[in-house]
């Protein structure tokens, strides 16, 4: 905000008349656009007429109940395949995380105090996981959602991998684009942080696994959250992919209902109504906790501040604060 | 593995579709993320509403639906976005002039909803550009238009590369929707004929298809990665 008001000056009273004929003109510019391009084609159709959005808004209409009832089962649906890739990639994605973090700690261990050939092996064995580690990252990370859910769906029974539900497959699918993701998002997190944590830890003697575990892990989580929340957002808008495997979540059961009234529009409407709402409250939720957390830093430096002026100076001019 | 040998044509033609599908889509969205970038900053408070009604509907609507509706929604508007068969472009992109509106529908979704996020990007870019460099620009009088185009973009195209391209790398890997949606013949439409129509096994698709998808995604990242490590270096 404080850099948008930086574009341009405080409007005087020319600005503000200019200011105000463009926005009538905007506004209907914008109001004639619509009727023209949008309303009067979707009117011409009958997109507006209630034997389509009654089913959706009528709440006397008598296919309402039947409708939502099944849209809910869809929303539980998606809310539950969410729910599971979610937890499943921050379990996975944390230990991937921790696992390259701690291998290139590793890489740096000379193994001395073994024998020879273990030495050697124990540097090969290294080396070869975070090839390894760093080769799936990469490649999971590159892949769309979308093929990588179809093939986990397709390729699984085909090996003989028989899951059962359709949700495993999505949830799948799911979590190994998602941990990759949430994985690389900590160890930036881990190798962001200052060098002076990990050296202190290691200077009272921590293991390098400890120093993980105890300092770094969770002061990344706390760094990262706003990005942690906001790949939430991503995950519950992925799990609308699962209707390519026909898993029954909300688009999948919507084409049931559109097959039976033939109302696309409005169906897909209600349901991205629904998306938006629950996924705007999401990001408002990762922005407030942004906001909290860079508050609370910034009080912490403003007392700070406060608390090294000149004492005498201070005490001069103000009576002492009463504690 | 003969798979791979045998189709290859098939993948390179998926390659080859999906590429050109990115490219036009990259270009519409970067010329409406901007223009909704602007939107967003101008002194018009309406204006402002729309660019942030538009970023806060499209940054929260799964893409599957903005892809229904470019698919459902468009031909009820009585458009088969013709408006896309521009004379010299169709001709270097044979697919932009075809009658079957797919590949068109494809990049309006892709374009209009990767938009959002390139609004986002570059208004994070404006941010990082010092106000100084604003103030300092009305202090010599330059209008809000002057001001936008002659200072401040110009620096926030900077520091907004790197964001600017993780959002075109995930809209690559967005553009394997399309195949799910009408589109013939790219990457992902490909997977589904070999597997499902043809009955190749499948392994060695999804390889074919993955390294498709990761020769354009990877060397993306790759370079955004040395980008951002050159400007921590400068930073410092």
């Amino acid at each position: 905000m404080s850099q948008q008001s930086v574009l341009y000056d405080a409007p005087g009273p020319r600005a503000k008349r200019t200011t105000l004929i463009v926005s009538v003109v905007v506004g209907a510019l914008v109001a004639v656009g619509a009727y023209f391009l949008v309303y009067r084609p979707l009117d011409e159709q009958g997109q507006f007429d209630m034997e389509l959005w009654g089913p959706l808004v009528d709440p006397s209409n008598e296919v309402f109940a039947q409708v939502w009832k099944l849209l809910g089962q869809g929303f539980q649906a998606t809310l539950t395949a969410a729910a599971l890739a979610i937890v499943a990639s921050l379990v996975v994605g944390t230990a991937l995380a921790v696992l390259r973090v701690q291998l290139k700690a590793t890489m740096k261990r000379r193994f001395v105090h073994n024998s020879r050939p273990a030495a050697i092996a124990l540097r090969t064995l290294t080396l070869v996981l975070n090839g390894i580690t760093r080769f799936c990252v990469e490649v999971f990370r590159g892949l769309p959602v979308v093929i990588t859910i179809f093939f986990v769906a397709s390729a699984l029974p085909d090996l003989g991998v028989d899951l059962g539900r359709i949700l495993w497959y999505l949830v799948i699918g799911l979590t190994l684009y998602n941990s990759v993701v949430i994985a690389e998002i900590l160890r930036s997190g881990m190798e962001g942080l200052p060098g002076g944590q990990r050296e202190a830890a290691e200077a009272i003697g921590l293991s390098s696994f400890a120093t993980i575990r105890l300092i770094l892990l969770p002061q990344a989580f706390r760094i990262m959250l706003p990005a942690l929340i906001s790949q939430l957002v991503v995950v519950l808008k992925d799990t609308s992919l699962g209707f390519i495997i026909s898993y029954e979540e909300v688009l999948k059961l919507s084409q049931t209902v559109i097959l039976n009234l033939d109302n696309p529009i409005q169906v897909y409407t209600v349901v991205a109504v629904i998306y938006i709402l629950v996924n705007y409250a999401l990001s408002k939720l990762a922005e407030y906790v942004q906001g909290r957390m860079s508050r609370g830093r910034k009080t912490g430096t403003l007392r700070r501040a406060k608390d090294t002026p000149p004492a005498a100076l201070a005490a001069d001019l103000t009576p002492p604060a009463k504690l | 593995m003969s798979v791979l040998v045998e189709h290859f044509d098939v993948f390179v033609g998926g390659f080859w579709l999906t590429f050109q599908l990115c490219v036009l889509a990259a270009i519409g969205a970067l010329i409406l993320g901007t223009i909704v970038a602007v939107m967003r900053i101008s002194p018009v408070p309406p204006l402002r509403w729309i660019g942030t009604a538009y970023v806060t509907v499209f940054r929260n609507c799964p893409l599957t639906i903005v892809f229904f509706f470019a698919a459902f929604g468009l031909p009820a508007l009585g458009s088969n976005a013709d408006f896309l068969r521009i004379p010299g472009l169709s001709s270097i992109f044979s697919r932009l002039g075809i009658d079957l509106p797919y590949f068109r529908f494809a990049i309006i979704a892709l374009s209009v909803y990767t938009a959002a996020f390139v609004c986002e990007a570059i208004r994070s870019g404006i941010n990082a550009v010092p106000p100084g460099q604003a103030e300092a620009a009305r202090a010599i009088g330059l209008t809000f238009s002057q001001n936008l185009r002659l200072v401040v973009l110009p620096q926030a195209w900077k520091s907004a590369i790197v964001p600017l391209g993780s959002v075109l790398i995930a809209m690559i890997k967005n553009s394997a929707l399309a195949g799910f949606f009408g589109l013939t013949g790219d990457l992902s439409n490909s997977a589904q004929n070999l597997t499902s129509a043809g009955g190749e096994p499948i392994i060695p698709v999804f390889i074919g298809i993955g390294i498709g998808y990761l020769i354009m995604t990877v060397p993306f990242g790759l370079f955004l990665d040395r980008v951002e490590r050159r400007r921590a270096v400068a930073a410092r």
